[in-house]
């Protein structure tokens, strides 16, 4: 036994038998993990979280979250002289005397970007695969649960320098508080300790920043892992690869040397980013006065959606029996984001009733192959696409030299009708690729090379594709559309008929699909 | 040919194919010196960090195509942290996917759901212990338990109470009376209705008494635009006409969708338009909303002047200012 050896059979012991590691250990250290690449969009997110923790920390150490007023005095020159909050000089502070500072602070926002958009793609990658089916629900929804308070986060986080786009960001989140029925003015004076914009906000929001958001995330990051981790990871269909099995590489050595690179990798591109790519110059904003703005104010693109609806709503308000319900700040701000995440939370809930499912899937879709379902998130996405160029609609209108209201019009419009557009060019191009796997499994690959024959007709060639790529096109399930009768064995209708009827219908248009070639198929084919 | 449909097989898990590391020890040899190198890489790195942070002055701007006009001292030291993190990364990853183990293995994957026998045990289990407990039989303690847990989470609400105080008039009142003048912002200056020029626009502030600077919460109720044309293209009521002054009129200038501030005037349609959501007022005739999600125009103010040729407020808002509230009338 070498000198090393022992050192580390002496410490492996003495945790051990405080622990009972060993077990555990031996066990999950050769724990299987399916490789793509579409996996790694969650680790990207991961990694953010920890980059955000880093940096951020950094920066708490000189941000003073405050609204006191101070006279600046620093080193940028043409803010010298002004009143300012506490919270804008230390930004500036940062920014130009801490060394370092000013590059914390891009990787920090960078940072943050990046895990918003990685969870944007994570979720689109989860969704249009299927990896939200039972039994990963609960997963699904801590999702769900993630990204709204994301970006929670991440509007607090760029309004904390309290410059003056923040601050109108600022403004626009007490107008949306201060629109509730009832009790709306009294929550806006509590969140602000009084009118509008006060001196309360500022220290508030970075307690919610810095404490109460990133821990509730680190809980829910944890149950999220620890489920991906005993629930086992979904894998693609493929040869060799089931319901019952999972095909990919141990966790030591290999998958936990990409794993652990792959952050450096994340946390290089951030700092890279950090160091070349300027990111929210507050000293260009100045700092907050509730009378003043600069022309284009845009928040970051993930809440620009929600900005872009609120843009593009009619302009209703009711007034009744002297009380006041401003629809145009309601809608757009709260009622229609909260149907759109309801509805996602409960979207595998839906799946299952539509297609009565109830069986476990650890194989992913090809999004191709359940046409309903990649129509409606490609139909959502739209509706969010739409909202967000509406969010910019200032900024387009006068990059491409358009009117605003042009870019407006075209928005209101395009947010009702481009969406169930996308819905169905989205479902025949998925039942087209299904048309074109199927004429690839049963007549081969087209080879490009022509063969002339003996009596003078031209023929291609065509090559019969490999039994690993014929099983992969072909080891989905066809569920036929549910059978669902109106009326009972005894001929009595059934209580509930008009759900029935919705779900029936929703149910045969799930079913609709190109059927994929079976082995009867090929050898008709090899007949002729 | 049986009717029965026969899918199509699974050739199983294709055989491994072993990398040119695997077999050839030349390539084994260059695969080891990449991922050093690439280690090394990384290695300098941190020092190109270490040497930005010391010895790069702050005030150091360099030109670079694209980038335009850089800190050279935080350019060097973001990039070499940049390669310090990317390359130990690169590194990790070449290395695991040249040298080490490569072939895929099966594990098999089991049921969330608990066998039956399991399932059984755990009702007897709890139906026995709830038993021995008497959650059952006892409701006396079953209720009250209920509801001292219930109200012991009205505490927490009680004591956010203090978080601020109650509206009171605080969203219909701003500092305009009777008489104020109006100041010019920045510069506390009053002004005379010959000071603009038609055309012109500007905001002002009621004139601020006492030593204390202002506070940005009454700037975000008195923010007031003023602007001036030609009188003849009013298309106003008589009542707001007479709150006009000789062409000048004045709006709150918080817009009454969301609260930013309306600051963007085009002069020759002379529409004033929120630069948040685009709500546009035409001012001729009152700020009407003529485009947008605002429901009501800005607030008009009454204006005049005084004795001393001044302009002055006739009287206070006539309605809040701002976004709309619940308790707000019309």
């Amino acid at each position: 036994m070498t000198a090393r050896e022992r050192v580390t059979g002496t410490v492996a012991n003495y945790v051990d038998e405080r622990t009972g590691a060993a077990k555990w250990m031996k066990k999950n250290l050769t724990k299987v993990f399916p490789d793509h690449w579409s996996f790694l969009l969650g680790e990207i997110v991961l990694y953010s979280f920890i980059i955000l923790l880093l940096s951020g920390t950094f920066l708490t150490f000189w941000f003073d979250p405050s609204q006191r007023e101070v006279l600046y005095d620093g080193s940028y020159e043409p803010l010298q002289g002004l009143h300012m909050s506490a919270a804008y000089a230390s930004t500036l502070h940062i920014s130009f005397e801490i060394r370092g500072g000013l590059l914390m602070r891009q990787i920090h926002h960078w940072a943050a970007l990046i895990f918003m958009a990685g969870m944007v793609v994570h979720l689109m990658r989860v969704y249009f695969t299927g990896a939200f089916r039972k039994p990963r629900e609960f997963n699904w929804i801590i999702g769900v649960g993630l990204l709204t308070l994301g970006i929670v986060e991440g509007f607090l986080g760029y309004s904390l320098p309290d410059d003056l786009l923040s601050g109108t960001g600022i403004r626009i989140a007490e107008a949306i508080i201060q629109a509730l029925p009832v009790v709306g003015s009294y929550l806006a004076f509590f969140a602000f300790d009084g009118a509008f914009p006060g001196e309360a906000f500022i220290p508030r929001i970075f307690t919610v920043h810095v404490l109460l958001l990133p821990g509730i995330f680190l809980a829910l990051i944890t149950v999220h892992l620890m489920l991906v981790w005993y629930q086992k990871h979904t894998q693609w269909p493929g040869p060799g690869r089931t319901e019952k099995n999972v095909v990919g590489y141990p966790l030591m050595p290999a998958y936990m040397a990409k794993a652990g690179g792959f952050f450096f990798i994340v946390f290089g591109v951030t700092a890279f980013l950090g160091a070349v790519a300027s990111i929210n110059p507050v000293w260009l904003y100045g700092p907050y006065n509730p009378g003043q703005i600069s022309a284009g104010s845009q928040p970051d693109w993930y809440m620009g959606w929600l900005d872009g609806l609120v843009r593009m709503a009619p302009p209703l308000e009711s007034y009744i029996f002297g009380y006041t319900i401003p629809w145009n700040i309601l809608i757009p701000g709260l009622i229609v984001p909260g149907i759109l995440f309801t509805g996602m939370a409960l979207y595998p809930f839906i799946e299952s009733w539509i297609t009565g499912d109830k069986r476990e899937h650890h194989l992913l879709d090809r999004p191709r192959n359940v046409p309903n379902r990649t129509a409606l998130g490609v139909m959502s996405l739209t509706f969010m696409l739409v909202a967000l160029i509406n969010g910019g609609n200032d900024i387009i209108a006068t990059t491409f030299s358009l009117g605003i209201n042009q870019v407006m019009w075209f928005s209101r419009i395009g947010i009702i009708v481009l969406p169930p557009i996308a819905f169905v060019i989205t479902k025949r191009i998925c039942l087209s690729l299904q048309r074109a796997d199927r004429e690839l499994v049963l007549h081969g690959r087209e080879t490009g090379r022509l063969l002339m024959l003996p009596h003078g007709e031209f023929v291609e060639v065509h090559e019969p594709i490999s039994p690993e790529l014929a099983w992969k096109l072909t080891a989905h399930e066809q569920a036929p559309a549910l059978e669902l009768e109106d009326v009972d064995a005894r001929g009595v209708r059934r209580a509930g008929g008009l759900k029935n009827k919705l779900r029936k219908r929703i149910s045969q248009a799930n079913a609709e699909s190109i059927a994929k070639p079976t082995a009867n198929d090929l050898k008709e084919i090899e007949h002729h | 040919m049986s009717n029965e449909i026969e899918a199509i097989k699974d050739p199983g898990l294709p055989a491994h194919v072993h990398r040119k590391a695997d077999t050839d020890p030349v390539a084994e040899k260059r695969a080891e010196r990449q991922v050093a190198i690439l280690f090394l890489i990384s290695a300098l790195g941190t020092l190109l960090f270490i040497f930005a942070y010391y010895f790069i002055p702050e005030d150091v701007f360099v030109f670079f195509p694209v980038l335009g006009n850089t800190n050279a001292h935080q350019l060097v030291l973001g990039l070499g942290l940049a390669i310090a993190l990317f390359f130990i990364g690169a590194a990790a990853i070449h290395w695991a996917k040249t040298l080490m183990p490569d072939e895929e293995v099966i594990a098999m994957r089991h049921t969330m759901r608990s066998d039956d026998e399991d399932r059984d045990a755990l009702v007897v289990t709890v139906k026995e212990r709830a038993g021995a407990a008497g959650l059952g039989r006892r409701s006396l303690i079953k209720r009250s338990m209920g509801l001292s847990l219930g109200l012991i989470g009205l505490s927490p609400l009680v004591l956010l109470r203090d978080l601020g105080p109650l509206p009171g008039d605080d969203l219909t009142k701003t500092s305009w009376n009777a008489g104020t003048r109006l100041v010019t912002d920045p510069g506390d200056r009053p002004i005379r209705p010959e000071d603009l020029e038609v055309g012109a626009v500007a905001q002002v502030l009621p004139e601020h008494i006492g030593e204390e600077r202002r506070h940005l919460s009454d700037i975000a109720k008195d923010a007031v635009l003023l602007i001036r044309i030609r009188p003849e293209e009013f298309q106003l009521s008589p009542e707001r006409l007479s709150w006009t002054y000789d062409g000048i009129i004045a709006f709150s200038k918080i817009c009454s969708h969301m609260g930013c501030a309306v600051a963007l005037y085009e002069q020759t349609t002379k529409h004033l338009l929120c630069p948040c959501h685009q709500s546009t007022f035409d001012v001729p005739r009152a700020a009407k909303v003529i485009f947008g999600p605002a429901a009501r125009p800005l607030p008009q103010l009454a204006i005049t002047v005084d004795s001393e040729g001044y302009l002055i407020a006739q009287k206070p808002f006539s309605e809040p200012v701002g976004p709309s509230f619940w308790e707000r009338s019309s």
